[in-house]
């Protein structure tokens, strides 16, 4: 905050004039930066395939209408086998991310310079890497197919449920903790009757969350060959056959959204 | 008194999550049961598998020894290609989203702006990123102009939904006072609204810059330029170490970003 002294009384100002200058400079490289990104973008770009994007776009739009209906009979073990590989690696990352996520927060953890960073790498290399590019990762390590789907979900879902859960566990009400120790428990004990009904909600909350992202997530891995429906849209992309394609869009929206409602409800009844 | 009320149970058990006993029983066979199909129905080609298990302790070795040298200027135009993108999306995508989010908050916009906005808010946010770019590629060809597109549409769906929620969050008081100075729609949008949102409309751009830069690895699999792409080549070509070195760069990257915003974020809010 400034006040200026002007001829006929001092003007409130929100800020001083350096602060004006800095934050003018500071827009100043914003756009000249993106002026820059603009440039290395686009450097190489065929203007002509942009300018007939709307043709384009129209020409696509005619050939993915109307989808082709029949092509659905191909689609229903796709579709069942994107559920499976959402859902047991929504299981195996939890078999996972349990443990790492106790060793991670900070009044659980063993030993807090040793142990602790370890789970804490796992938890934000795990984050950091997108389950598609893990997905591309095994499919070169362990053959094309639903296994590698299902440890790719599971590799991204672990950074995931650790993080969130070890925040949960950081959070509990250590009185809890401390009137089950007074009754002489031990600590597996204390852990069974102390830590874990006080994360429970969490714990199921952020499952079920994580489930609704690995059924959105699973439905395109098999661009990389990790199976599910993501097979079939690649091929049909691959084919150029656009009717199926639309029909594929339209299974994969119907299940995104069924999923998110199942999960809401699940979530409803449990917290 | 009778011997029975004066003997205290000596031993609790805990309630269980579903207290009909058949339900819970029907719930676990459930389970069960899905476990057995679900399990049963990945094949897994053990053969496929034992060789796959030299290939992975390759791949393991490259992220000991990764090669950051002899595809470097592929891995090097990757990468400015990625943040290029990232930038440029975000920046557009935070301005379209600016009057989408505005129009799209129930307190200040009339009903069929409301629905229009929401309308199309829905639509970026149920597809995913990487079917937005297969459609864009489609259209504009490959490169990065279809990833600057996919991942400024992206922006919308996320940017103007949260501002939409933040503008109907807001303190009604501050902008009835101003109101009553006698402002018209723009100023109280100005000195009403906007200073009480613009915090947070800072921090959700640089989160989404954040974002965006993760699914710039990902959309060039599916041929919208950036380091994604890079890496699916080094990936076809079984080059391990140069994969391992891309994925460092990555992770790294993410991480830098993440720190970076996550300061600005704490001092601007």
């Amino acid at each position: 905050m400034a006040i200026r002294q002007a001829p006929h009384g001092p003007i409130w100002r929100k800020r001083t004039t350096p602060q004006s200058i800095a934050l003018w400079f500071g827009w100043l490289l914003l756009v000249l930066l993106f002026v820059l990104a603009w440039e290395a973008m686009t450097r190489n770009q065929i203007w002509a395939f942009v300018w007939d994007a709307p043709e384009q776009a129209a020409d696509l739009f005619g050939r993915m209408v109307p989808p082709r209906w029949s092509y659905m009979d191909q689609l229903w073990v796709p579709l069942w086998d994107t559920i499976n590989i959402a859902t047991l690696g929504t299981l195996l990352a939890i078999v996972l991310a349990v443990p790492v996520a106790f060793l991670a927060a900070r009044n659980t953890t063993p030993s807090p310079l040793l142990v602790r960073p370890i789970a804490i790498f796992i938890i934000v290399a795990s984050r950091s890497v997108n389950a598609l590019i893990w997905a591309l990762l095994l499919v070169a390590i362990l053959g094309p197919g639903l296994l590698a789907g299902i440890i790719a979900i599971a590799l991204r879902s672990i950074g995931f449920i650790g993080k969130l859960l070890y925040e949960a566990i950081e959070e509990i009400d250590l009185r809890q903790v401390e009137a089950v120790r007074a009754t002489g428990a031990g600590p597996a004990q204390v852990l069974d009757y102390g830590i874990v009904p006080q994360i429970m909600p969490a714990f199921a909350g952020i499952t079920l969350f994580r489930w609704d992202i690995n059924i959105r997530e699973s439905t395109v891995l098999g661009l990389v060959g990790a199976g599910g429906i993501g097979l079939q849209l690649k091929a049909s992309v691959d084919g150029l056959a656009w009717p199926q394609v639309t029909l594929i869009f339209i299974v994969i929206l119907t299940t995104v959204i069924l999923s998110e409602w199942v999960s809401a409800r699940v979530r409803a009844a449990l917290i | 008194m009778s011997e029975g009320a004066t003997r205290y149970p000596r031993h609790w058990r805990r309630p269980p999550l579903i207290s009909d006993g058949r339900l819970r029983w029907a719930i676990y066979a459930g389970v069960l049961v899905y476990l057995v199909v679900g399990i049963g129905a990945v094949e897994v080609n053990w053969g496929r598998l034992s060789e796959g298990w030299e290939r992975g302790l390759r791949f393991l070795g490259g992220f000991v020894e990764p090669d950051f040298i002899s595809r470097w200027d592929d891995i090097r135009a990757g990468l400015i290609e990625s943040l290029a993108m990232t930038l440029t999306a975000t920046v557009v995508g935070v301005l379209i989203s600016i009057p989408v989010g505005i129009g799209a908050a129930r307190n200040i916009a009339p009903s069929p702006v409301y629905l229009a906005c929401r309308a199309l808010i829905a639509l970026s946010r149920s597809l995913q990123e990487i079917i937005v770019a297969i459609l864009f590629v489609a259209m504009v060809g490959f490169g990065p102009l279809a990833g600057f597109l996919t991942l400024a549409f992206a922006t919308i769906g996320f940017l103007a939904k949260l501002l939409a929620e933040d503008i109907e969050d807001i303190d009604a008081a501050q902008v009835e006072a101003i109101r009553a100075t006698g402002a018209g729609w723009w100023q109280v949008l100005d000195y009403g609204i906007r200073s009480q949102v613009t915090p947070r409309l800072i921090g959700l751009s640089l989160y989404r810059l954040d974002i965006n830069f993760r699914e710039s690895a990902v959309i060039g699999i599916v041929g919208a330029g950036g380091v994604g792409a890079t890496l699916n080549t080094a990936l076809d070509r079984y080059e391990y170490d140069s994969a391992a070195a891309i994925l460092i760069l990555i992770i790294v990257i993410v991480l830098v970003t993440e720190y970076v915003s996550g300061w600005v974020r704490g001092r601007v809010q």
